[in-house]
């Protein structure tokens, strides 16, 4: 059974601007969402927002760069995840250094724990 | 107030206020609680300390009470539970044991025993690495590097930071809230780090102490050419880094380079101020003692293979260092490290200083040869060096109209009162 990653791209600002009825609403469209679709859901989680972002990319002599924040060129768009556990930064670090990826980089972003 | 007292808390403050922050900060595992801890442990120092009793131990005394303070919140915390602990320190204490290797030492430094009487916490080497590694994360803006450095370890008020990089207070106390917020929710660890990335993340730290230093040492605008608090920091920061890990020559480099560039800082500017060049500085004025400490750092460093880029740069201000007038420098000995560090360093600031040195080594006609690549490279084109250093050499070949030019094009592209000044007399000594 092929499976596919739906990332939720949305706007940070509208989302810290909205009124706690709208946010309440979402959540609970997401709830009803998830229910009706229970059997075909692998995995979903809410992110920490860009600005907790971390960016690494190998450049052409074969080290890493480590960068604070999100992909910012349009071209680049989420082409696949992995979910890892990993005890703190470094450690993710450290095996997101190891995922090829030829033709972009990947970008590390701490998984909210649901409350 | 006694005056004796406020001087003693100030000169604590200066010297320990990393130490103390990041004592506190292994316990309170955040570091907004911690920087609360410390704040508390100075207050009560300036009531406590007596004049003629003062602790003969600043740094252990107020690293006692900070903890102290923090285990009073921990305690606090266990009934409400309302915070979970937030920096993230390795599950095994990272071992000195790589660090060790690395030339990790506790030496005889001012921290006194700084696992608080009772306390259930084994003493670390020195909390302030964990700090300093956690502040210069790459994972963090370099900006926010560097503002979390001086907040942090140095101890400078949100205020005096936003002064020094030149930008408001809300500013700076934004982003040091958000560099805050990153280490807490991306986990970035308070911890040294894993031998496998120490080297990259050492490099890191590096530059960040290197460009506080330079930052201090060339103010980007406005009249003060010396911005002379921020190089100090730096110095201190060199000098705490050189202390705590004194066999790795990259640091050793880095202090030596402060140190030999810092014995000049007097003859930088004459009595009203105005730009004075290494040709024209006086040198029974530079800093001796700062000079013989650096040429002995740089030639320890030296010794170390592969030779780093603070290293290079180091031998490089050693070699400016010995020579006992402008004339008698050796720009062979120059050349040939700036030809070392451009393979190191492919930097076009590098390139510049490289082709400064060819004009010196090699004849004017040589240094404009070796300046022609380097005005094509949009890095450069806003760098009021590089049109300064081609007028100086047009000038030497007598070609000064174009020398003319390319001094006005300088002078366009620099907000230095004091470089500007400088350029102006440059103009007005070219013949007619």
């Amino acid at each position: 059974m092929p499976e596919y990653i739906m990332f939720i791209w949305d706007d940070e600002q509208a989302w810290e601007l909205a009124e706690p009825a709208t946010v309440e609403a979402t959540m609970r469209a997401h709830g009803e969402f998830i229910a009706e679709h229970a059997g075909v859901i692998r995995g979903g989680n809410r992110l920490h927002t860009s600005e907790s972002s971390t960016c690494v990319r190998a450049d052409p002599q074969g080290s890493v760069r480590i960068s604070d924040g999100a992909f910012a060129e349009t071209k680049e768009v989420i082409g696949g995840y992995y979910l890892v556990e990993a005890t703190d930064l470094d450690a993710a670090l450290r095996i997101a250094s190891r995922i090829p990826a030829p033709f972009g980089g990947v970008e590390i972003r701490p998984i909210r724990p649901t409350a | 107030m006694d005056p004796v007292v406020a001087a003693a808390v100030a000169d604590a403050h200066r010297m320990h206020w990393g130490l103390v922050l990041a004592a506190a900060a292994r316990l309170t595992g955040d570091l907004d609680e911690a920087e609360e801890c410390a704040q508390d442990a100075y207050t009560a120092a300036l009531t406590q300390w007596a004049a003629d009793r003062l602790p003969t131990s600043p740094a252990g005394w107020l690293c006692t009470v900070a903890r102290r303070r923090a285990m009073d919140l921990l305690r606090r915390r266990d009934v409400h539970r309302a915070k979970l602990p937030l920096l993230v320190e390795a599950p095994l204490t990272p071992g000195p044991d790589h660090v060790l290797e690395h030339g990790y030492a506790d030496g005889p430094d001012e921290g006194g025993d700084l696992a608080g009487e009772g306390s259930p916490f084994v003493a670390v080497p020195d909390d302030r690495l964990r700090l300093i590694f956690t502040c210069c994360h790459p994972a963090l803006d370099v900006n926010a590097r560097v503002a979390l450095t001086l907040r942090l370890l140095c101890g400078l008020s949100t205020a005096d930071v936003a002064r020094a990089f030149l930008t408001s207070e809300p500013t700076m106390a934004a982003r040091l809230t958000r560099a805050k917020k990153k280490i807490e929710t991306a986990r970035i660890p308070y911890t040294v780090p894993a031998a496998e990335d120490l080297p990259a993340r050492l490099a890191a730290v590096l530059d960040v102490v290197h460009l506080l230093f330079t930052t201090g040492h060339t103010a980007p605008a406005g009249v003060g050419l010396v911005r002379r608090d921020l190089s100090e920091r730096a110095l201190d920061l060199a000098r705490m880094l050189h202390r705590l890990l004194p066999a790795d020559a990259g640091v050793a480099g880095l202090l030596a380079l402060i140190l030999l560039t810092d014995a000049r800082r007097h003859t930088r500017t004459d009595a009203d101020g105005r730009l004075v060049l290494l040709p024209e500085q006086n040198r029974a004025l530079w800093d001796r003692s700062e000079i013989a400490e650096g040429l002995t750092l740089a030639r320890q460093a030296l010794r170390v293979r592969p030779v780093s880029r603070y290293v290079l740069m180091a031998a490089i201000a050693a070699t400016h260092a010995s020579a006992p007038r402008w004339e008698a420098t050796d720009w062979a000995q120059i050349l040939a490290l700036y030809d070392h560090l451009v393979t190191l360093w492919p930097s076009p600031i590098v390139a510049l200083n490289r082709a400064v040195a060819v004009g010196h080594a090699l004849g004017p006609r040589a240094g404009l040869d070796a300046l022609e690549p380097l005005t094509r490279d949009p890095q450069l084109s806003g760098y009021h060096y590089l049109p300064a250093t081609r007028a100086e050499f047009l000038h030497r070949l007598n070609r000064d109209d174009e020398a003319r030019t390319a001094y006005t094009e300088a002078l366009h592209l620099t907000d230095n009162a004091t470089e500007q000044a400088f350029l102006r007399r440059r103009l007005a000594e070219l013949p007619p």
